[in-house]
């Protein structure tokens, strides 16, 4: 092997081992973390819920968000559909939350259920940014920093429940639009988040998650004929803060029963673990195809040396 | 061109002028050795031009509008399809039909198949423009640009696999842009400078290697963050990032046929001898390369059904479209290479490698944006952001012709020309020669000074 291509070969082995570093502590640091213990959650139990919508008001004065064009008292939004009735109303950049109407066969009457970012344990949001937009809190938030997000969307593609919205009508400051379970003014000082104040019926209940885990399977012991024996959230994509109880079957209401029960990260570490492989491997083993194909020299090097011996004899 | 080459015109190759030993001035090298009256004539007379002005004209007002109004003024502004046609063609499908960089380079520069030299430089170019493109594709597309490189150097999310397309593509655009610079560095003048690089080349290339695996896969990595919401057929927690680099090598070689094939129906005057004369056998050797690894695509994707059992989606409707995009894209194409390769037709070959391309397409596109939400509602990409896809590529286009035309891509810089000078029949400054080209343009005079 010449000076040249062994140089050549340190240099990618020193950036090679640069670049592994990054990738592989985090992606494996973080496959024990079973949650915050301390962290907080909130219990949706759906068959309280009667769609009043006042959570959806509560969370709209208390972020400053723009007034809707129906006032929130104006029920008639539950008949609105999308994209050819397939669609029910979503978050988007004016609603961190929204409650949709369901007319399910088995329940009695129609059936709401309020969605809103369900702060993962380990949220997919979070794992999947490039820019460490987000942060998973002590307290169980998932928050997102506007001030080092590029504006990629991949946040967007990853949440399995489709939470983020995006202010795509800004052309100087988008940013990604969310729940943030009230953080800044409220869960940080220990309150509760506006709509779970805010709600007549106690339909949402604020605690530690892990109380809250108890409590749902202990509303499902007392009443076995009234819920569905499964706790949304409780294990979905490695768990979330925020948790569903339901009448009927979660399917009928428009929630992803498909859902993996482990995080999303889960998915990509067989391949981050690929990653250091191919940085260790690939430059000897391409360096050894090289010296077998080639011997180590080029055409033009051989000529050169043919060159420098004909100088020599002269 | 043909009719200028036709009076004589030979364009420029060499460093100085043959005809009074001068160097040539940059501008001249910029109007090919043409007057500027005959260059702007021979621009406006080709009516592929005004095409590509056509396209601006709608395409470039658009863009600046993106810019004034944000995305949502050229997107649907969707918050169940964050990503449309921007990424969905510019990024993922650029970036495996870019792959003939780091493939050309290993086939010459690692295992010494000097068979394949004459088209080295032009996948390269090709590598590094479609990278190039891919990142302007992202400039659109990002909802703040200005912080492209804040993954770099602000904030780094080190867990995600987009941080890892993000440093690769980075580090593997300079890789290329480097390996290119030595063309360009011949053609402005800086012999140093392009022995300098010419240096590394090795080193270059084994990073090209490992920066194309892991960037390849991780771009088919990124899908597996939404394991709800791509389709089973085109969703593979564990294989996806291996079909996705097993099809960027077939991807990456049909690209270099294509280019070549329409280089050689339209810019036959900027080729050396030898690239034309080789370029038969050229492409019969690339397609043999891509038959591997279109039949390795096969069988791995055979196995990825398998694996994850979905053999019962394939009687569904999008069992039917998963099975054209495989027939089109893969079955067809080892049927026709290979009969290609056996009666020795380059034409052949050349029609299979366009339709390579139109299969790996409908791949890309199928697991990023149409089978992306099979459970919600599907979307058709706005009017306005198909028109800045389109306009982007003519860019592409565009670029790769203003290089093809000038640097020594085609053909092959000479150092200290041997020319006999004949007349100059038309009336511009640079004179007219014929080139003895016995030596072969690609044996390159290495004693000379």
């Amino acid at each position: 092997m010449n000076g040249i291509s062994r140089r050549g070969f340190f240099k990618v082995v020193a950036g090679g081992s640069a670049l592994a570093l990054a990738p592989k502590k985090s992606a494996f640091g973080m496959a024990e973390f079973d949650g915050y213990p301390e962290s907080m959650g909130v219990l949706v139990d759906l068959t309280r819920c009667i769609g009043c919508r006042t959570c959806e008001a509560a969370c709209n004065r208390e972020h400053g968000l723009p007034e809707p064009d129906l006032p929130f008292n104006d029920l008639s939004v539950f008949d609105q559909t999308f994209h050819g009735g397939t669609q029910k109303r979503r978050t988007d950049d004016g609603a961190f939350t929204v409650v949709n109407r369901y007319d399910t066969k088995t329940a009695g009457g129609p059936v709401y259920r309020k969605i809103q970012c369900n702060h993962c344990k380990e949220p997919a949001c979070l794992t999947s940014c490039f820019v460490s937009a987000y942060k998973k809190t002590k307290e169980g938030a998932v928050i997102y920093n506007p001030d080092v997000c590029v504006g990629c969307r991949m946040c967007m593609v990853a949440c399995p429940f489709g939470i983020p919205a995006y202010s795509y009508d800004s052309a100087l400051h988008p940013e990604v639009i969310k729940c943030n379970f009230c953080y800044d003014n409220r869960l940080k000082h220990g309150k509760p988040p506006a709509c779970v104040e805010a709600c007549p019926q106690e339909a949402l209940t604020f605690g530690h998650r892990n109380t809250l885990v108890k409590t749902a399977h202990e509303r499902i012991r007392a009443n076995p004929e009234k819920y569905v024996d499964h706790v949304y959230g409780e294990t979905e994509v490695g768990g979330t803060s925020w948790m569903y109880l339901s009448g009927v079957p979660f399917d009928q209401l428009g929630f992803n029963t498909s859902l993996q029960h482990h995080p999303i990260l889960d998915n990509t570490k067989s391949f981050l673990g690929i990653v250091p492989m191919v940085l260790g491997i690939w430059p000897a083993m391409f360096m050894g195809f090289h010296l077998l194909a080639t011997g180590g020299k080029k055409e033009e090097e051989n000529k050169k040396s043919q060159h420098r011996g004909e100088v020599h004899e002269e | 061109m043909n009719r200028l080459m036709e009076k004589g015109f030979r364009p420029i190759d060499s460093l100085n002028d043959p005809d009074n030993g001068h160097r040539w001035s940059l501008s001249q090298k910029l109007l090919l050795g043409l007057s500027p009256r005959d260059y702007f004539r021979q621009v406006l007379r080709n009516p592929f031009n005004w095409v590509l002005f056509l396209i601006f004209a709608i395409g470039l007002p658009l863009i600046v509008y993106r810019y004034a109004n944000g995305l949502g003024s050229v997107m649907h502004g969707s918050c169940d399809y964050p990503w449309g046609l921007f990424l969905g063609f510019g990024l993922f499908c650029m970036v495996p039909l870019s792959a003939s960089g780091f493939l050309l380079g290993t086939a010459v520069e690692l295992f010494g198949q000097k068979k394949f030299k004459p088209i080295l430089n032009l996948a390269l170019l090709n590598g590094l423009l479609g990278y190039f493109f891919a990142v302007v594709n992202l400039l659109v597309d990002l909802g703040c640009p200005w912080r492209l490189y804040y993954p770099m150097f602000v904030s780094w999310g080190t867990a995600a696999v987009l941080f890892l397309v993000g440093w690769h593509v980075a580090t593997y655009l300079s890789v290329q842009i480097m390996e290119v610079s030595e063309a360009f560095f011949e053609w402005i003048g800086w012999p140093t400078a392009k022995k300098f690089i010419h240096a590394g080349t090795i080193g270059l290339t084994v990073a090209g290697i490992i920066l194309s695996t892991l960037h390849q896969g991780a771009l088919g990595t990124l899908l597996t963050y939404a394991p709800a919401k791509v389709h089973p057929l085109w969703y593979s927690q564990e294989f996806l990032w291996i079909f996705y680099l097993c099809s960027s090598v077939f991807a990456g070689l049909c690209m270099v046929i294509a280019v070549s094939t329409i280089v050689e129906k339209t810019m036959a005057w900027r080729c050396s001898r030898d690239f034309l004369d080789h370029l038969g056998s050229i492409t019969i050797g690339l397609a043999k390369g891509a038959t591997m690894a279109l039949v390795t695509y096969f069988v791995i994707k055979l196995i990825g059904i398998a694996h994850d059992n979905e053999w019962s989606y394939l009687t569904t409707g999008w069992g039917s479209w998963f099975m054209l995009e495989i027939f089109l894209g893969v079955v067809l194409p080892i049927i026709l290479f290979s009969v290609a390769i056996r009666k020795n037709s380059v034409g052949l070959v050349r029609f299979t490698a366009f339709l390579t391309i139109v299969g790996l397409i409908m791949n890309r596109l199928n697991t990023a944006l149409i089978s992306f939400n099979w459970n919600l509602y599907p979307e058709i990409p706005h009017p306005y952001e198909l028109m800045i896809t389109i306009t982007i590529f003519t860019m592409f286009i565009a670029v790769y012709r203003f290089i093809l035309y000038r640097l020594p891509i085609l053909y092959s810089w000479k150092a200290a020309p041997e020319k006999v000078l004949v007349a100059s029949p038309v009336k511009n400054r640079a004179p007219v020669f014929i080139e003895d080209s016995a030596e072969g343009a690609w044996a390159r005079p290495s004693g000379r000074p």
